[in-house]
Order: C-alpha cells, then structure tokens, then sequence
C-alpha cells in the first residue's frame, strides 16, 4: 500500500518548523512506528534527516510514543498506542497529517518529539506515599477490598502519555493529574498524604501552565489507556476538601 | 506474549508438515498437542527454555503456522469452554486486546500464533554480595546485575529482581558503604572527569564523521540475524566460532561505513542509537564466548552437541558448575575469563525431566 504522509519537520525547539510531504509504501502487517522506520531508512539513503520520534517498548505500555494523525491523538483507533497502530486500518492511497503533541507546557524539541518535562514535576509535586524504610511490610498488613484496588488499578494505567493534553482545547492535564491523585488517594497508603497531595500537583500543573478542566472530554476519548473522565471528578473532590481543611 | 498464558491456553501444531488450512477446519485428531505429549505431566507448563526449544523444532520440520511458518498454536478454545468468555477475559484481557492489535485476529474465536522471541541476555554486571560492581561506590540493581538468575529466566522476574533488590538488600547495602566511605568533593576539572569527556567526545566524533553508506538499522539487523542464527536457541560450536569470525568484520565495517547524520549540539536519534549498536558488537561477541567456552547444555543454553538421547538439555555439573565472570580487559581485547565456583549444600542440582 502507497501513502502519502504530511510531516511536521522542526529542526530544533527554536526552528518555525513546516509540513513536508512523503510517499511512503507500507505492508499492511506493520505498526505505524515501523511503517516511519522504513521511511527513516529511506531518508537516510537519499542523504535526507530522518523524522525523530518518541517510542520505546513498542508495546503500549511504556508511554514514551505518540503524535497526532489527521488531527487525533495516536490516531483512530480506540484505546491504542501510535505503536500499537497497525497498517490495516488504512488503505492504499491514504493521505495522513503527522504533528506533535500542540501544548505549551510541551515545547516541540524536533520533529515529533516533545518535551513532556512538565508531568514529571507534577508527579514529583506530590505523586508518592510515605512509607517506611528498612524490611518491607507483610503483603496482607494492609486490606484493600477487591473494587478499591481495582478502581487504583485503573487509574494507575495511566502511561502519562501526554494524548489527554494533545487532545484538550484548553491543553489541560486534568486527566493525567486526576489518574495519578485517583491511584493513590482511594488505597489506605495513599492516605498520609491525600489532600497535600492534590493541592500540590494542581497548582504544579497550573504553574505548567496546563489549562483548566472544561468537561468537554476529548481527553477520555483519545486515552490508549481508557482513563476515565471520574478521576478528574475525584481530584476536584480532593482538591476543595483540601482547600476547606486549609483554611480552617 | 506474555507466557502466564501457558495456564490456560494449549499449544499444538499440524500434524503433517505444510498443512495450511486454517485452524478451525483442523480436526482434533490431526493436532500434536506435542507439549502435552512429550511431557505428560507438566504438558503446556513447561518451563520457557524447554518450550521454546520444541516450538522451534516443530517449525523447523515445517509444522510451523501462519504466513511465515514460525508460529504455533496458542489455543483458548478449551479453556473459554470450561471457565466462560468472562473469566477468561478477566485473567487476560489485556494480552488479548494487544495481540488482536498487532494481528488483527481476535484470540477469543481464532487461536494465537505464537514464536520464542530474544527477550534477555541471561547476565549482566558482575556484583559482590551487596550489589556493588567492581568500581567501588557503583551500585548495580535489577537485572542489570548477574546474581539472580540461573541459566533459564524465571518469569515476571523483572519485577521480582527490581523489588528484592530494591527492597532488601540496597536499603542497608547502600547506608552501609556512604557511612564508611570517605567521599571526596570531585568536580567537573578531575582528571577522571575530563578523561572519560574527552572519550565521549572522541567517539561522537568519530560516529559523525565517517559518513559511510548503511544505516545503524541495517548494521544493527545483521548482527541481529548472526546472534539469533547461531547463539539463539540451540548453538554449536561451529555456528559460535562463524559467529566469532562474522561479529569483528560487522564491528570493523561499523566503525569504517556507517552513516549517523546530524549534528552533537541537538536531539539525534541516530547519534544516539549508533552508540548504542556500537556496544552491541561487544555485547554479542561476549554472548558468543560465552557459549563456547561452556560445553555443556543447561537452562536456555542449549548446546547441541550435549543433549540426551531424546533431545534435553544435557548437563555437566562436574565440570561447569560456576559462573564464568568476564572481565573487560579494554577495546577489542579479548575478555579474561574468571570462574566463580557455585556450591550447592543441600539441594543438588540435577538432570531436570518434565515427562
């Protein structure tokens, strides 16, 4: 199959950057990230740049991949990867528009490739528990009924891919944010430190200068890990009982 | 795919060589379960160096599945009927969601084509009891470091090393050294600093400025090739030593026509995976080394000159119980080789059998 792929090449986070058009012919059997493979390799022996993009483990699970196509973040495909995007969901002679993650808080560094710097720090803000060092703690010290640790589990899917802001008018973080206080604030160990926590990883998003949270919920449809938009409604729980206890 | 679906799934192949039907108009009759058969009692459980050998060996007496004849059967019919649709979702949902994604076939109604992939080296940095390397104050935890695993890779132990280590030993391994360690203030105008900047620079140099003609995918792929060729899953003594001869002249012909574009200022992907298969040439011809110095077969390491009479891993046990140790004697040298004999109190290891 022949495809014609519109790129946004940037050279560096200073460049303007533009769209450059390429005919690429792709199997049907590969992933989208190996259908750029070959076209980086073709690249090469015109003597051309190849395009630069994030990937890692390839499997969906790692976070590192993902751009827009057409307009959606990791493309098509319901509850998937860029890497885990296959050729056969589109047909010879397909025309797709290839850019990267469009937020402030994720400069363009080159290419595809963005700098997603920024959800590190809310995690460092406030995404851990406290716990004690030395012999680790019996397994069971600690009960957690069976929907507690699978509603965590849920939230905790979350591979802070970066998709929800991409996805977002007000390239919020809301989604991110909201999965990483929902993994920890609903178990017992997460309890220490609960309301601190979500005081300080949203006023760390806001000083990224993410946007706010509107419910328009593009976030949840693009997530490859079907973060659901409810954990946005438990950081905002968390977050005005925090402020309520502060205050007093 | 991960291997916990072994619990459940069954695994079979043709029983005639080249039969292409697909599998729901293979009758029963016409399956090998052949794990199930050759090893009764354990059938699909069988730990993964055993069940990766004998997938191999169906494949090659052309019984393998799928476009590519290396693929066997990986089949849930049974289990779906058993235990339902929905428990079976509930244990694997999120193995199957990923297969349907890379294959386009849907594991509920037709079964898995599954092959043995490289997935771990088997090794890693040499530590003493505590986890330290041989460079004093460098701590090396996690599957980065040789001291957990045997010859075959336990399952999930990824996580299970990171945790133990992590956990147990580091906690106190760590505290134990900073508080007896005199730790001098270094900065960046320390000889050993400048030394290995200076190194750095070198070699990025010289990555960009040979501007030869293949790309780092290419050289990286027939390395690839070599390595799985003869240091995969049965090797031999005449494979390793072709693959001892071919390892130097793809390094050689790296370092003299790759071609890494780009500049050393700015994001380059290339720049950065050149210096990653650069490591690789090291790498494999340790791997290889490695497997023909030890003549014996045990664990994924299966020689194929020592097996028994029906096809396991034959092992030696009075002869190559220890851990070979490489030592790094600098570029191209050849590594020296320091054996750390293992000792078994009260479990004495054994021929395994799975039958």
């Amino acid at each position: 199959m022949k495809l014609t792929l519109h790129v946004w090449r940037q050279k560096s986070p200073g460049d303007r950057g533009r769209m450059a058009r390429y005919e690429v012919q792709a199997n049907p059997h590969m992933s989208f990230l190996e259908m750029l493979d070959v076209l980086n390799e073709e690249l090469l022996a015109k003597g051309e740049d190849p395009i630069a993009f994030d990937h890692d483990c390839r499997e969906g699970i790692c976070g590192s991949c993902g751009f827009m196509i057409n307009g959606v973040a990791h493309g098509p495909n319901k509850a998937t990867t860029v890497c885990q995007l296959h050729m056969r969901h589109y047909r010879d002679g397909d025309v797709l528009y290839l850019e990267p993650w469009r937020a402030r808080a994720f400069p363009v560094i080159k290419d595809l490739v963005v700098d997603r710097c920024a959800f590190d720090r809310i995690i460092a803000a406030g995404g851990y528990i406290s716990a004690a060092t030395g012999s680790a703690p019996d397994g069971n010290a600690v009960p957690v009924p069976k929907d507690t640790a699978d509603a965590s589990m849920d939230a905790a899917a979350c591979i802070g891919c970066g998709a929800c802001v991409a996805a977002c008018p007000n390239a919020s973080a809301s989604l991110f944010t909201g999965a990483k206080i929902t993994h920890l604030g609903v178990l017992p160990q997460g309890q220490p430190e609960r309301y601190d926590r979500a005081l300080r990883m949203v006023a760390q998003a806001q000083q990224e200068l993410f946007g706010s949270c509107t419910n328009i919920g593009e976030c949840e449809a693009v997530c490859p890990k079907e973060i659901k938009l409810e954990v946005i409604a438990r950081m905002n729980r968390d977050f005005i009982k925090a402020s309520w206890l502060r205050r007093k | 795919m991960s291997e916990s679906l072994r619990n459940d799934g069954r695994i079979w192949v043709p029983k005639t060589p080249g039969d292409k039907r697909p599998p729901s108009q293979i009758p029963e009759a016409e399956r090998d379960y052949y794990l199930e058969r050759r090893y009764p009692s354990f059938g699909n459980l069988v730990p993964r160096d055993v069940a990766s050998r004998n997938a191999k060996a169906v494949c090659d007496e052309q019984r393998g599945v799928g476009e590519t004849g290396l693929g066997v059967y990986l089949d849930f019919a049974g289990a779906i009927q058993r235990l339902g649709v929905e428990a079976i979702r509930e244990r694997y949902g999120n193995l199957f969601d990923m297969y349907e994604r890379i294959t386009g076939e849907d594991p509920y109604r037709v079964p898995m084509r599954i092959y043995p992939a490289i997935h771990y080296t088997m090794g890693g940095l040499w530590v003493d009891y505590p986890l330290m390397s041989t460079i004093p104050g460098l701590f090396v935890i996690g599957e980065a470091n040789f001291s957990d695993h045997g010859a075959n890779r336990l399952g999930a132990s990824a996580l299970m090393q990171g945790l133990a280590d992590g956990y147990f030993i580091l906690p106190y391994t760590m505290g134990n050294y900073l508080a007896g360690a005199r730790l001098d203030k270094v900065d960046a105008a320390h000889p050993a600093c400048r030394e290995a900047e200076t190194g750095v620079a070198e070699r990025t140099r010289k990555l960009l400025s040979i501007n030869g003609k293949r790309s780092v995918d290419s050289l990286h792929r027939e390395l690839g090739k070599v390595v799985w060729d003869h240091c995969g899953m049965g090797r031999n003594a005449q494979g390793l030593e072709y693959a001892l001869t071919k390892i130097p002249e793809l390094r050689e012909e790296f370092w003299r026509n790759v071609n890494v574009r780009g500049g050393n200022e700015e994001l380059n992907q290339s720049l950065e995976k050149a210096g990653r298969v650069a490591d690789y040439f090291e790498l494999a011809e340790l791997l290889c080394m490695d497997a023909l110095a030890r003549q014996e077969s045990c664990g994924g390491h299966f020689r194929e000159e020592y097996q028994t009479p029906d096809g396991e891993a034959l092992r030696d046990d009075e002869n190559f119980c220890y851990v070979s140790a490489w030592q790094y004697q600098g570029e191209e040298q050849k590594p020296r080789m320091h054996k750390e004999p293992l000792r078994f109190d009260y479990v004495k290891p054994a021929q395994r059998s799975y039958k």
